[in-house]
């Protein structure tokens, strides 16, 4: 391999990285519109408009940004960066629509999942730097959540796996997301098995609003009780960072969700339909076309799981108390994972 | 620093009981609800000094109360509108000669505080949002300074 060729690749990769972030924030600020929108719309209230969450971020963009007195400073202004970096990263790994994943072969499952722990600390870590005994408060409770919620995610991704390993047997890895990807869970479990995977599909819905720390698991940014918890100190453009932060892992955790269990492309079964339909119709090369009704039917099946995952239950249910939450995770969602896990084994050997 | 056209459609608002009593704040609280339903405007009621660019006050600076008023005013990143909910704490309203008051909130506040007078004892919310669109006047004319 020539130099030039290794440069170009290099450079081809850096453009994708950027526009890969590009769409995972655009996409992200975009779904939180949808998501204020709906949540409004709910509560009978006319609600922004879908817009609103970049005027948001552009507003906090241009704001003053105070570092307090007795903060630590770099960890106060580094935590946002990470906070962002991470479901950035985690994107690279997922397949978007069509698109095989940006990082394929270079990591799994299980590094998304880590991946996905991060913003968390770095919240907590940044509320802890902040000096403020609020952002302690909601440091802490953060770190409690975390604990709580990796049960029922760390269930939910071996259980997917372990079917994995059984669908292609021992030479692949079961934990590559494009393995899973391809290979769609529901057709091979059966009846059994489906229950099981249901009940864990219900696992990570509920696990999605507390590691997005929204209500009812916003304990750690609670407004009315400790002043925005780990947010309390952060203006301006660190708060705009972790603004978008959340937003962008919103969308990982919902691509995440449809790489694991729905994730069929429409493109296929319209080609087959045209190809029923062949006297008719005549025969047209899909190309293009197939991709793009892949993007969109990806940019729906984002909607409906951001609208039952998060939207719905936002507005349904009321903020836990901290320790409520945590019993809610290690217990009955913990029991229900390991019953779908059950489910999955029992289903597979009979 | 510019301020970019779309401030305007994204304050947020952060809520100070200065010492009222607690009828203004109950009317801020209406305008979240659906009828009046500010977030239409983008503007979001915020729990902490540091996220907001509007602070409302109610009621008007009673002894305890001063220093927190100040500390909370200085909190506050730039640019920020100060609103002056309710008769009593633009001019001490029916708290008139009172000796727990320090005076009303303009007397404390620093030269360089834009302030934004709603009336009304309790204000109506229509009030309060009629006096949105005249912190949006006082951001166009902040805008035009500076360009
Ligand atoms: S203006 Fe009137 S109603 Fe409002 S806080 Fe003051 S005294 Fe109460």
């Amino acid at each position: 391999m020539n130099i030039e060729s290794i440069l170009e690749g290099w450079l081809l990769n850096v453009v994708f990285i950027f526009l890969i972030s590009f769409i995972g924030i655009f996409l992200g600020l975009l779904y939180k519109g949808f998501d204020r929108k709906i949540s409004a719309m709910m509560q009978s209230r006319i609600g922004p408009p879908i817009i609103q969450p970049f005027r948001d971020v552009r507003k906090l963009l241009t704001k003053e940004t105070i570092v307090p007195e007795n903060a630590i400073e770099w960890i106060f202004n580094g935590a946002p960066i990470i906070a962002l970096i991470a479901p950035l990263v985690a994107l690279m790994y997922l397949p978007i629509g069509p698109f095989s994943p940006l990082l394929e072969g270079y990591g799994d499952l299980i590094l998304v999942l880590y991946l996905l722990a991060i913003p968390a600390i770095a919240m907590a870590v940044g509320g802890f730097s902040s000096s403020s005994p609020y952002a302690t408060v909601g440091a802490q409770r953060e770190v409690v959540l975390m604990m709580s919620y990796e049960l029922p995610l760390a269930i939910s991704a071996i259980t997917v796996a372990w079917k994995m390993n059984e669908i292609v047997g021992p030479e692949t890895n079961p934990f590559s997301l494009q393995v899973i990807s391809s290979n769609p869970i529901w057709g091979h479990v059966g009846l059994i098995g489906g229950l099981g995977i249901a009940l864990i599909v219900f696992t990570l819905f509920a696990v999605l609003p507390g590691e997005l720390s929204k209500e009812p698991f916003g304990q750690a940014k609670a407004k009315t009780e400790i002043a925005d918890g780990v947010f309390v100190e952060y203006t301006g453009r660190n708060l705009g960072l972790f603004y978008i932060a959340n937003t962008v892992q919103m969308i990982v955790l919902a691509s995440l969700i449809i790489t694991l269990f729905f994730p069929y492309q429409l493109s296929n079964l319209l080609e087959r339909w045209i190809i029923l339909q062949g006297p008719i119709l005549p025969i047209v090369e899909m190309g293009v076309w197939a991709l793009l009704v892949d993007v969109v039917f990806y940019l729906f099946k984002l909607l409906l799981i951001i609208y039952f995952g998060v939207s719905l239950v936002r507005v349904a249910f009321a903020r836990f108390q901290i320790d409520k939450a945590s019993y809610f995770y290690w217990v009955p969602i913990s029991i229900i994972g390991l019953l779908g896990l059950l489910f999955v084994v029992v289903g597979a050997t009979v | 620093m510019k301020l970019s056209k779309t401030f305007d459609k994204s304050l947020w608002v952060f809520h100070v009981n200065s010492g009222s009593c607690n009828a203004c704040d109950i009317e801020i609280v209406s305008t979240v609800t659906p009828r009046y339903d500010v977030e239409r405007f983008g503007i979001e009621l915020v729990g902490t000094p540091r996220h907001a660019d509007v602070l409302l006050f109610t009621g008007p600076v009673i002894k305890k109360t001063k220093e927190r008023v100040l500390r909370i005013y200085e909190q506050t990143p730039d640019p920020k509108v100060v609103m002056v909910i309710g008769n009593c704490a633009g001019t001490t309203g029916v708290y008139y000669d009172s000796y727990a008051i320090e005076g009303p909130i303009d007397t404390l506040l620093p030269d360089d505080a834009h302030l934004i007078y709603v009336t009304g004892c309790p204000v109506r919310p229509e009030n309060i949002i009629n006096g949105v669109k005249e912190a949006w006047l006082y951001l166009e004319k902040l805008r035009g300074d500076q360009v």
